[in-house]
């Protein structure tokens, strides 16, 4: 019997012998690295934790507790683990007051299942991921599809209700998955149909095909023109900054010419847009600062003799900086490549110093349907009146949404800044996502709230079945004053 | 630790949750509004030491059940041991098998001494046991589950009903069960689903879990199982087999294995341990029956059958 590491849970009398990674019969309690955790617990949001790890052991009666902050605004409770514990009880399971600057305020906590949701990822690379419209697949499977470039980022939409529930029964579980990693901040390896092979986790550096992304290129080929030409006056007679996108060239660009930069000869392939700006020079690829090329000079012609000269400095250089190679023209007025002078290394450095780190960056997508809203108030309608009308704030463990316009309650939030962990999963399969809504008690009678339903705060932290994790610095409060107390419209 | 039992009334201001441990009940009782109060009363004064009760002969309630064998003591553990008893001349089982049932009936059993309800449902994570007066009736329902959850985000009514079975004072049935490997408890077969009606929870519960167990393809290159002491080294289950995924089946396979389960629910039947019995995998659902009327599809569904669930 290979269970030497499985430890005693005494939560309950059942006393469960826990493997490590497992949970006991109850489902609430796991063997997390050798402790009992509850693993379903409240996530309490708060402000009087100064230190430890995102994740407290439950059930620390011993620990030390300032009773007066109590109830106060400090404390926040996030819809994580608030369960809709099967069987099938009403969402919304606990509605909870504190009171906030004299007024008193109602969260509803509840977890919404969402089988309308999905993931927005943003990968920053200029790297050539697949054709726009094109599938994604995990494990074979299709969860997405690649949609709009946008600048210095290729945008891929994963998730959906059509994935999730509208094909084959594996297609959906794989889906769920995927988004579930995703939203957990876990690896996730995608594959885009007659595209490249992309590792994706939230807020770390995308690797595509194998090699970790580091750097957003710092603008299209003309725009680096444009930014560092002054810098490479008198060190360099001309530069190429290759882009898939738009190829910049120095000498013909309209930088160049405010600075008096001589004509240099130099031949382009591809289609010219404006003076020194090239359309088509070369195609999206994974090779040289995301095109398709490995040799730089094979987009250019002939040096034209009229205006060429022997010795003439190039440099050509991607958009990240990352790739460069510099050339002296010889007799024949062919560039054979040199060593790059100190003098431009500073130029291509700072290229790639102003090219922010790539980062895959997740935004979770969903709507909150009319069974999630009736949990919150009997007339569900008022309680998007609500939100659309900024009296209600809606949060997502605790973290800032964008609220869509239009009608329903569509949100999306950067599962970054969310608590660990803060995504479950029914088998359906739909995800299960924290969502609160917090605004005046007052206001929560108003739109026909289950008033008679309200706890206080105190009474939910005596229970003690909650996991205290730190707040975010980075995102605003809850609870906070300058948002809860903006005018009505 | 021990963390204290929580009892309270949900938001609906009508049903009560129970937790203790591993105990989720959702209970709601029908009646006038002082039957109500004290039957609630009494379901929570009851429920506070039923898992305390359990876990004193927790030991002998994980063995083997066997037709001569030590019994426990408790009301509920004896209504476990009870429940399993006609199957162990046949098959493995513990009373664990039907600790849910057994509980959910004890709490009703708990609030029917002291009110007179008109109806009542205890609802132990599925297991469900029912009191239903003279002249009134349950209409319980088996929902898809993947389409209940669909609904209940999207749309407030319900969704079409899978199945159908309108309870009366006069139907023999009083306990619900469904048992199946993606559960909370371990299965030794590969049913998405097996809902069985019969006269107690208890014997629901045990019927549904020896039905459960006997849909399978033994062998089956696609279906994945591991010994329960793998997972759970207290498990009652201990070196058995049990299912931790099912991978893709053919109509031949998934008709072969839900002949294997009908064929036990059958024999159950004659031997009159359960009423009616629907089995489910794979999207598709087998029934076997006493009476037409008790469980009736409501309509075939094409759509894939992720895990059955009670609505009552």
């Amino acid at each position: 019997m290979s269970d030497a590491d499985a430890i005693r849970c005494d939560a309950c009398p059942v006393l469960c012998y826990i493997k490590p990674g497992r949970v006991g019969a109850c489902d609430r309690y796991a063997n997390h690295d050798g402790q009992i955790v509850r693993v379903d617990p409240h996530v309490v949001l708060d402000q009087t934790l100064s230190a430890g790890g995102a994740v407290v052991p439950f059930l620390n009666r011993g620990r030390e507790w300032d009773g007066s902050m109590v109830g106060g605004p400090e404390t926040f409770v996030t819809a994580i683990g608030a369960g809709t514990t099967y069987p099938d009880y009403k969402p919304a399971p606990f509605i909870i007051s504190s009171e906030v600057d004299g007024v008193d305020m109602v969260t509803v906590v509840t977890e919404g299942i969402f089988s309308y949701c999905g993931v927005k990822v943003k990968i920053d690379t200029d790297r050539y991921l697949g054709p726009e419209r094109n599938l994604i697949r995990a494990h074979g499977e299709p969860v997405g599809h690649v949609t709009t470039s946008e600048y210095g980022s290729q945008m891929l939409s994963l998730g959906g209700v059509h994935h999730l529930t509208g094909g084959t029964k594996s297609e959906g579980n794989v889906t769920c998955e995927v988004l579930l990693d995703l939203c957990n901040g876990n690896p996730i390896e995608l594959t885009i149909d007659e595209g490249a092979k992309v590792i994706v986790q939230a807020g770390k550096p995308p690797v595509v095909n194998d090699v970790p992304e580091e750097r957003m290129r710092v603008g299209c080929g003309s725009a680096t023109i444009g930014m560092f030409a002054k810098q490479w006056l008198g060190k360099v007679d001309d530069v190429v900054v290759v882009d898939d996108h738009i190829t910049g060239v120095l000498s013909e660009h309209q930088a160049g010419k405010l600075l008096g930069i001589p004509e240099t000869g130099i031949k382009m392939k591809g289609r010219r847009s404006t003076p020194g700006r090239y359309f088509r020079v070369v195609e999206p690829g994974t090779a040289w600062g995301g095109t398709n090329i490995t040799d730089p000079l094979s987009i250019l012609g002939e040096f034209n003799s009229k205006s060429a000269w022997r010795g003439l400095r190039l440099l050509m250089v991607s958009t990240t900086g990352e790739h460069y190679a510099y050339f002296e023209l010889d007799a024949a007025l062919r560039p054979v490549e040199k060593e790059l002078p100190i003098a431009l290394r500073e130029s291509v450095a700072r290229i790639k110093e102003n090219c922010e780190p790539a980062l895959s960056t997740v935004l979770f997508m969903g709507g909150a349907g009319g069974s999630l809203r009736a949990g919150v108030t009997q007339n569900p309608v008022k309680l998007t009146r609500s939100v659309k009308d900024a009296l209600t704030r809606v949060t997502c463990g605790g973290a800032p949404v964008y609220v869509w316009p239009g009608g329903g309650i569509t949100f999306m939030v950067d599962v970054t800044r969310m608590p660990e962990n803060a995504f479950g999963y029914v088998p359906t399969p739909a995800l299960v996502a924290p969502i609160e809504f917090t605004l005046k008690l007052s206001d929560y009678a108003a739109l026909g709230g289950y008033v008679d339903s309200v706890r206080t705060l105190s009474s939910i932290m005596n229970d003690d079945r909650s996991r205290h994790v730190q707040p975010r610095p980075d995102n605003p409060w809850p609870l906070g004053t300058s948002n809860s107390s903006r005018p009505r419209q | 630790m021990r963390e204290l039992a929580v009892v309270r009334i949900l938001p609906d201001g009508r049903r009560m949750h129970l937790h203790d441990g591993p105990i989720d009940i959702v209970l709601e009782a029908f009646g006038p509004p002082d039957e109500i109060r004290a039957a609630y009363s009494a379901a929570a004064k009851r429920f506070v030491t039923v898992l305390d009760e359990l876990c004193s002969e927790l030991a002998l309630l994980r063995q083997q059940s066997r037709p001569i064998a030590t019994q426990p003591n408790g009301v509920v553990a004896r209504r476990m041991a009870e429940a399993v008893a006609p199957y162990a001349e046949r098959v493995f089982i513990t009373p664990m098998a039907a600790v849910a049932g057994a509980v959910a009936e004890e709490i009703l059993s708990a609030m029917t001494a002291v009110a007179d309800l008109t109806r009542a449902y205890v609802n132990d994570g599925g297991d469900i046991a029912l009191r239903i007066a003279r002249g009134h009736q349950f209409v319980v329902g088996m929902i898809e589950h993947s389409q209940w959850v669909a609904h209940r985000v999207e749309k407030s009514q319900f969704p079409s009903l899978f199945g159908k079975v309108t309870l009366g004072f006069a139907h023999p049935v009083r306990g619900i069960a469904t048992s199946g490997w993606r559960g909370r408890s371990f299965s030794l077969g590969i049913a998405d689903a097996v809902t069985v009606l019969a006269r107690s929870a208890s014997e629901a519960d045990a019927a549904a879990t020896v039905i459960a167990n006997a849909v399978d393809l033994p062998g089956h290159h696609a279906i994945t199982r591991l010994p329960a002491r793998e997972i759970v080294p207290d498990n009652d289950l201990g070196d058995f087999l049990v299912t931790r995924a099912v991978g893709n089946l053919t109509g031949n396979e998934i008709a072969e294995a839900l002949v294997a389960g009908a064929l036990v629910a059958e024999s159950l039947l004659s031997s009159d341990l359960i009423h009616s019995a629907a089995l489910h995998l794979g999207g598709e659902t087998r029934l076997v029956e006493a009476e037409s009327h008790y469980m009736s599809l409501a309509q075939p569904k094409p759509a894939t059958l992720a895990r059955s669930r009670v609505h009552v």
